[in-house]
């Protein structure tokens, strides 16, 4: 038997490529006679096209509008409602409107389009609009009851801004048209997903359209949805011009028009006994979506599910909304909702502890869920449930509870003496409990019923699937998966490009299901191969009895039920679990916050891959920094009006503190090896865990990203807000 | 124009103020060179000049006259930063990575922790967080 992988921190399929400057990303790509492509937007956020001018000699360039699109005119995804290019109404700033291609760079950047509009009256608070495109109920036992039996109630709003994905390689596809189709290659998360949606645009059968993959240059969602329009566009100037087209955006155009997380605003309204047990957990969550449906119903679906956070409670009423603004639309980030809610969820319980005169340990040991307790939803949880274990670990790992006790003296004694500067900076220590479901909601991936292939090769296997490789590992990790089941050493697994003239339909890459879900079916395809090679190395099968691939498809495990209408269920196969403190300083006289030390606890089932699971974790948590702390979009009439890297700010190697990961394996039984998800976890914590830390050092935040603005009004006694039953 | 490119000479017919970072992608062929953000902020762009780290998008193709120009390609594969980069986890997507590496291999010989979030404050990673970075970096041989 050759030496098991999994578990090992194997050399990575795609590293060498990536060190040497080998990896070809997709502006590294050219092809003979291309063109280049430009996107002409809408600068209004709200009307109708009155007029269209063109300022320049338009000869030798490729134009197109909505009058060549040869299928629908609408990016398909759920509710086909955002058109690849507009027509006649605008609905956001930077809506696509008009394509230009010209095989100068110079000269395309210099042509001058002209429109002329009529401007409507724009919508841009979510909490007031009146288009919803998706509401959900969720409701557990009676909430009446649950806070008649309180002693005290608790109250709050929780607001969240947008996060741009800011994945370094912006968007980019290449169209080639050949063989009375389309193939278009470029940087994405869900090849699957453009294939679908450029069929309905360009009224093309299966065949006539290939997608291909190129190394992604990261996309934490924002390569979920909106390559389909970008590769839309590109796809239709090929068409016309019959030239291969390269669009790639520039920074400013990546950030103004594509998907950013939803803001939200959260409300929660929570009965507790004066032991700290909760009686009943009321929710009113509504996310921005922006001008277009797009992901937000799933979104939202997610972020409710996850509302309560990691707590039990037998009365639980939840009600979510996704409304319609004139912004860009919002779509798929890390996390999904889930960052939005458990962040109100978490600063809520730091409030809750607070009015209790209570510990944020002890309110959080009272009430996490345990193996055998039920979610919002009803599900029962199993033994991998590891709230407890995860926040035990962490608040032993940091002496939480003598640094918190010590910096609200400090912050006491301040209040005092009134010496605020002498102190220098504030500190404090915050503490977050949460947790994520892994796979697609409720019955999604029974409805996705994903695919996978293996092919014997000569040495072992190949995989062929459509999860892509964006910086998790992903390659890696499956081979890891498919050569331990078959018995092969790593090394002789290799791996398909996502490519849908060669792989299967295996789903998106997202929603923390590539490991676990995608995982689990190559898992299958190995165990039906290992069983198929019986005493034969693959080199004698392939003599004997030619080719042999093995496909399987999703398996929804028999212990699984879930109901859409009542929103009652198994939300997920299971969850990942963790615990994040953060210690923040407070500068006195810029206001900034600076994490000084971050530790986080992950239950994650199993790491297949040490390294590759260690860097979800620490990189998710470095993100999840900033959304708390430095990342804020500005607004301005629908625009974005900090759309480049100097002034929306990402952490850099000085924002960023140590941070001290342990991982904890609790295996889920349906996952490869007893994994879970991990991808989108990570981000759900540092936020309130940061928040809370400002608390502990006596700033009353309800809102991030906390800026220094924010912070500086934030300094004040906690007004009453428990009101006591 | 000419200068010295990964050691070897180079002679080109350029406009002077093209960007650097544009010449060496499309006219020399080394795409290894990064572009994220077009403003000098996020470093993935990054080369040698000299020996020193630059922001090739800011550099116009002039100021590279007469120099010693040095772009991932440069190394050869053979740099143990490089290794210790896929070993420590320190590239996931990798768009970072060129650029990110160029500005290790101007911290010198065994930088200290500190060196490294200085020296690489430049330069922006939305995977990992920095510290599977500090890690390769530490632990190159």
């Amino acid at each position: 038997m050759p030496s098991r992988s999994v578990g090992r921190s194997v050399v990575r399929k795609e590293g060498r490529g990536k060190v040497t400057g080998a990896a070809r990303y997709i502006d590294d790509l050219t092809f003979p006679g291309l063109i280049h492509a430009r996107t002409i937007r809408s600068t209004i956020p709200a009307g109708e096209i009155v007029d269209v001018a063109f300022g320049f000699d338009t000869s030798g360039f490729t134009l197109v509008d909505y009058r060549d699109i040869p299928g629908r005119n609408i990016v398909a995804l759920i509710d086909d409602d955002q058109p690849c290019l507009a027509e006649r109404l605008v609905r956001h700033v930077a809506e696509p409107i008009l394509l230009l291609a010209h095989a100068d760079r110079e000269a395309l950047l210099a042509a001058d389009v002209r429109i002329r509009y009529r401007e409507a009256v724009p919508t841009y608070d979510a909490t007031t609009s009146p288009i919803a495109f998706k509401t959900i109920a969720i409701d557990k036992g009676r909430i009446d009851q649950g806070f008649r039996e309180a002693d005290v109630i608790v109250e709050g709003e929780y607001r969240t801004g947008h996060q741009e994905q800011l994945y370094i390689e912006p968007n980019g596809v290449i169209a080639v048209p050949e063989h009375g189709g389309v193939t278009v290659y470029g940087s994405m998360q869900c090849p699957y997903y453009v294939h679908r949606a450029l069929k309905v645009l360009l009224d093309l059968p299966d065949d006539k359209v290939r997608v291909v993959q190129t190394e992604t240059g990261g996309g934490f969602g924002g390569k979920e949805e909106y390559p389909s329009m970008i590769a839309g566009h590109a796809a239709l100037v090929a068409i016309k011009a019959q030239r291969p087209v390269k669009l790639v955006y520039d920074r400013v155009e990546d950030m103004l028009a594509t998907t950013k997380r939803h803001p939200a605003v959260i409300r929660h309204r929570t009965g507790v006994k004066r032991d700290g047990t909760l009686t009943a957990i009321d929710i009113d969550a509504v996310i921005d979506g922006g001008a277009y449906a797009t992901l937000s119903a799933v979104v939202l679906s997610r972020g409710v599910i996850h509302a309560t956070g990691p707590y039990r409670c037998d009365h639980i009423r939840i009600r979510g909304r996704a409304t319609m603004t004139n912004t860009p639309p919002n779509g798929a980030f890390r996390g999904f909702g889930a960052p939005q809610t458990q962040f109100a969820a978490e600063v809520h319980m730091d409030r809750i502890a607070e009015a209790l005169g209570i510990d944020p340990v002890r309110i959080r040991e009272i009430n996490a869920l345990r193996p055998g307790d039920r979610t919002a939803t009803g599900q029962r949880l199993g033994r991998d449930c590891s709230a407890l274990a995860v926040l035990r670990e962490t608040v032993k790992r940091t002496d939480f509870k003598r640094k918190w006790r010590a910096y609200a003296r400090l912050k006491a004694s301040r209040c005092l003496k009134a010496s605020r500067y002498k102190e220098g900076g504030s500190r404090g220590i915050g503490l977050s409990l949460f947790f994520h479901g892994a796979g697609f909601t409720g019955g999604g991936e029974v409805k996705l019923a994903s695919k996978a292939s293996l092919a014997l090769t000569d040495r072992g296997a190949r995989i062929l699937v459509a999860s892509t490789e964006i910086g998790q590992g992903t390659r890696t990790m499956h081979a890891q998966i498919v050569a331990d089941t078959l018995g092969v050493p790593y090394d002789c697994v290799d791996v398909n490009a996502a490519d849908t003239g060669q792989v299967p339909d295996s789903g998106p890459t997202v929603a923390s299901r590539t490991c676990m879900v995608v995982g689990r079916i190559l898992q299958r395809c190995a165990e039906d191969m290992r069983e198929r090679l019986g005493r034969l190395t693959p080199r004698e099968y392939l003599k004997r009895h030619g080719p042999l691939v093995i496909t399987r498809e999703y398996e929804r495990p028999t212990d699984m039920a879930w109901d859409d209408n009542s929103y009652r269920g198994d939300a997920y196969g299971t969850y990942g679990w963790a615990c994040d403190v953060a210690e923040i300083e407070v500068d006195r006289e810029t206001w900034e916050v600076k994490p000084i030390a971050f530790t986080t606890v992950h239950e994650i089932g199993k790491a297949i891959h040490p390294v590759l699971a260690l860097g979800q974790i620490e990189g998710g948590s470095a993100q999840g920094l900033g959304y708390a702390l430095l990342e804020e979009v500005v607004m301005r009439d629908g625009r974005m009006a900090n759309a480049q890297l100097t002034n929306y700010i990402i952490p850099t190697t000085l924002d960023t503190p140590p941070i001290d990961v342990v991982i904890l394996e609790n295996p889920y039984k349906h996952g490869p090896f007893g994994a879970k998800g991990v991808g989108e976890m990570p981000i759900d914590g540092p936020a309130p865990a940061a928040i809370n830390a400002l608390r502990n050092a006596g700033f009353d935040l309800r809102e991030i990203p906390a800026t220094p603005e924010r912070v500086m009004v934030s300094e004040k006694q906690e007004p009453r807000h428990a009101l006591h039953a | 124009m000419r200068f010295t490119l990964n050691g070897k000479r180079a002679r080109l017919d350029v406009h002077p103020m093209k960007r650097l970072l544009d010449v060496l992608r499309e006219d020399c062929g080394f795409t290894g060179t990064k572009e994220g953000c077009g403003e000098g902020e996020c470093g993935a762009c990054t080369i040698l000049i000299e020996g020193m780290p630059v922001n090739s998008c800011l550099v116009p193709a002039a100021h590279a006259d007469g120099a010693r120009v040095t772009t991932i390609e440069g190394l050869d594969g053979r740099h143990p930063l490089q290794r210790a980069f896929v070993d420590h986890g320190g590239a996931q997507c990798g768009i970072c990575t060129p650029g990110m590496i160029m500005a290790a291999v101007a911290l010198g010989r065994k930088p200290t922790l500190e060196q490294i979030r200085v020296g690489l404050a430049g330069n922006l990673c939305r995977c990992t967080g920095y510290s599977a970075i500090y890690r390769s970096i530490r632990r190159a041989r």
